[in-house]
């Protein structure tokens, strides 16, 4: 194939903010779970809307309230996202929420239910996503160069043949981006548990590497202050163990292959925190698919890599996630969910700058607007990490 | 040819079965892939696709390599040929 990264370039949106979108959507984003009628009702009247429905945003408070409002902040920024119309039960939370995405120049409106009821806001907030959609759907498209996409990835429901070959392939397309200059970022810090020496060599500097060992010894405090076992079962999940992964060391080991061989950790991020530059990032976050994936859309990221074993079927509201899969037993009962078919390398049929090769044209075509499979699908899981309970 | 089961490095003490259904008594292809060669094994367990055989004799308490890395802990004998999983073997963290 040969695919020359150097001076390739993708068709999207270019936002207010600089950032280029490879999607255009308009999203109507609850600030809490008293809205999530309302917002779906104004995504049922205003076709091209999307309501981005989730379990979170009462009574929360400190650091936890804090990441609440970066990940719904950072969602609506996200480039993908062409205008938002952001409705809460009340109008304190739901102006802080307004503000923060308005930072970016963005088109956004908000809604306050009380006082006002369902029907009125569902009313007044259907008239603001019509402009919006309207608004959007007049925006045109722009070239941008490669270098201007943003690419995150995170794995699910691994087994065996995730650390043979899946990662390994996205490790291959991660080593080549990040020679390109793009920006990457991968996470999961309870999946790096037995690999964690391993991450920390490959960080830039060791001030990198002392970030990294902080975050992942935080995370074990975590799990060894709650856990009531071995923790099997949940890492490695049911699915892992049903695919031969036999403990979180093997699955870990698996995992980290999606760094390939050449790239350096640039940098660590906090949950839902932008990244300042270019290179392969570090963030702090949930093993959990749906949580990761929800963070890395705000984060800022436009594309996703998802290498799967056993076949998890995640999509995501705003960020395009490309599934691909080396298990043959996967690929042959769950197609429909696998956008890149890599079994090939298990019998030698497929080398892995081939595999690598495949998942980069995959990703330029979802970048020029080509739909994923979990997108025909309809999956849009958005999943908000919470830090611990309610006030 | 047929791969059945794919070794990451030459010092592993497991390889990964890649076809479907595979039986106890099966003359096996192994692939080792960091140094590109190729070896013959037989299977002592039917093993599920994903699922590991021990390439080598394994005592109870014995550390598991894969990947050239300790996976964990043996917590039974395992012989060379047999199915290798969380019956067998835990982790040493957690």
């Amino acid at each position: 194939m040969g695919i020359n990264l150097k001076g390739a370039s993708f068709e999207g949106w270019r936002r207010e903010n600089g950032r280029m979108g490879v999607r255009n959507h308009v999203i109507i984003l609850p600030v809490d779970d008293l809205s999530n009628a309302a917002a779906e009702a104004v995504a049922n009247n205003i076709k091209g809307a999307m309501a981005i429905p989730h379990a979170y945003g009462r009574l929360q408070f400190g650091a936890d309230l804090e990441l609440h409002f970066r990940t719904l902040i950072g969602t609506g920024t996200n480039p993908n996202v062409a205008g938002v119309v952001v409705i809460g039960i009340e109008p304190g939370w739901t102006g802080r929420i307004v503000e923060g995405i308005a930072k970016s120049g963005k088109p956004v409106e908000g809604f306050a239910i009380e006082q006002n009821g369902d029907i009125n806001t569902i009313a007044n907030a259907s008239r603001a996503a019509y402009k919006l959609v309207k608004h959007a759907s007049r925006l045109r498209k722009t070239k941008a160069d490669l270098t201007e996409l943003w690419v995150s990835t995170k794995c699910g429901e691994s087994d065996t043949t995730s650390g043979l070959a899946s990662c390994p392939t996205v490790g291959n397309a991660f080593d080549k981006l990040w020679e390109n200059g793009n920006t990457l970022v991968f996470g999961e810090t309870s999946e790096i548990t037995g690999g964690e020496h391993l991450v920390a060599q490959r960080c830039r500097t060791p001030e990198i590497a002392a970030q990294f060992m902080a975050m992942f010894d935080r995370y074990q405090r975590m799990i060894e202050a709650n856990k009531t076992n071995d923790l099997s079962e949940s890492q490695p999940t049911k699915g892992n163990i049903e695919g031969g992964l036999t403990t979180i060391e093997e699955k870990a080991l698996g995992n980290i292959q999606k760094i390939g061989k050449k790239c350096l950790v640039d940098g660590v991020l906090d949950k839902a925190e932008a990244p300042t530059g270019p290179g392969l990032w570090f963030m702090d976050s949930s093993s959990a698919a749906a949580e990761m994936v929800t963070l890395c859309a705000a984060s800022g990221y436009a594309v996703h890599f998802f290498p799967t074993g056993q076949g998890n079927v995640i999509g995501n509201p705003i960020l395009p996630v490309i599934k691909l899969t080396a298990n043959p037993r996967t690929q042959r009962t769950m197609s429909e969910h696998i956008d890149v078919d890599v079994t090939g390398l298990l019998q030698k049929r497929m080398n892995m700058d081939d595999a690598g090769e495949a998942l980069l044209d995959c990703m330029l075509r979802t970048a020029d607007g080509e739909l994923t499979a979990a997108e025909l699908l309809g999956h849009r899981e958005f999943s908000l990490t919470r830090l611990y309970e309610s006030a | 040819m047929t791969i059945h089961f794919v070794v990451h490095d030459e010092g592993d003490s497991v390889g990964v079965v890649v076809v479907e259904g595979l039986k106890a008594g099966t003359r096996l292809n192994g692939w080792i892939m960091d140094q590109d060669k190729m070896i013959e094994f037989d299977a002592k367990s039917d093993i599920p696709i994903g699922h590991k055989l021990a390439i080598k004799g394994i005592k109870s308490g014995d550390t598991i390599i894969k990947y050239g890395v300790d996976i964990g802990r043996a917590v039974k004998d395992i012989g060379a040929g047999e199915h290798l999983h969380v019956h067998n073997v835990k982790t040493k963290r957690w």
